[in-house]
């Protein structure tokens, strides 16, 4: 008897570390939902668009947020603005040139001031961005929200938890080199990016 | 005759052009030919854009068909009016 409680101590103590250990969210999303919005100011009209070509993977522990860690790429050729004319120009060599960068991205360095209430940590992140070969460190302002055993509501037939991340922050794209101090009367300079994506965890 | 032939061609493609603005929603923007549909997923409540092929006509397009109905009226002025023939008897 006293061998079988034993046994299920050191069960029940695995368990409880297994729970506690970071988890890999992968932000592949068939479903088409995850996006990045970015919106540049314009005389006319704002130019509004998004994408939806996300993927990445993000290793968070809901019990020490601030070791989170990863990767979030977006496909330059899947920005898209409702004018064909206009996303044939933002994709051509004169501004994204997405035949040649065909990927944005934006991997974490560090996280400070992580803060959680609830399913919801909120935090700085600082990390490195990429865009048209030219990379940045910036510091985002983060919200993650963790969703327990929700895999199985969006994917049928599977267990697991979500994590939805969500950040806006602005960048310019001078800094890119994305035709610095040319066009400004047309197009802004400054370009507002937001985030907002949901990775699963399967068990 | 090409005279006026040319003026109603004019005024047809002004009143064509502005009755589809208006009949894709008056957009003072530039012409799109895709509309964002706003969507929310239900179960981590994010807000995504699902894009519908659609005409939506905008301010280009009617500066073009402004354009081009003030060429056609231009060209109007190239026919000689008809002179009117008046008899002495």
């Amino acid at each position: 008897m006293k061998h079988k409680l034993k046994w299920l101590l050191v069960l029940a103590c695995l368990n409880t570390v297994a729970l506690a250990a970071p988890q890999t969210f992968d932000f592949k999303d068939p479903k088409g939902v995850n996006n990045a919005v970015f919106k540049l100011d314009a005389p006319l009209e704002a130019v509004n668009g998004s994408a939806n070509g996300i993927s990445g993977t993000v290793t968070f522990d809901p019990a020490d947020p601030s070791a989170t860690k990863g990767k979030i790429t977006v496909a330059s050729v899947s920005l898209r603005v409702g004018n064909s004319m206009q996303q044939t120009h933002m994709h051509s060599d004169k501004w994204l040139d997405v035949a040649r960068y065909p990927e944005i991205t934006f991997e974490t360095k560090e996280v400070k001031n992580a803060r959680t209430s609830g399913d919801t940590t909120t935090a700085d992140v600082a990390g490195t961005f990429t865009l048209k070969g030219i990379s940045k460190v910036i510091t985002t302002p983060v919200k993650l929200t963790y969703l327990k055993d929700k895999l199985g509501q969006r994917v049928p037939n599977m267990k697991g938890d979500l994590l939805v991340i969500r950040t806006s922050f602005n960048i310019k794209r001078s800094d890119f080199g994305i035709n610095p101090g040319q066009f400004e009367e047309k197009v802004s300079d400054v370009i507002e990016l937001t985030l907002s994506i949901a990775g699963a965890s399967p068990r | 005759m090409p005279r006026k032939a040319f003026r109603i061609l004019a005024l047809v493609l002004l009143v064509v052009a502005v009755g589809v603005w208006l009949a894709t929603g008056a957009n003072r923007g530039w012409s799109k030919t895709s509309v964002p549909i706003k969507k929310t997923d239900e179960v981590t409540g994010i807000t995504y854009d699902q894009y519908e092929k659609r005409f939506v006509a905008g301010v280009d397009f009617l500066g073009a068909a402004l354009l081009g109905a003030g060429v056609l009226m231009a060209a109007s002025f190239l026919f000689r009016k008809k002179p009117i023939q008046t008899s002495n008897q």
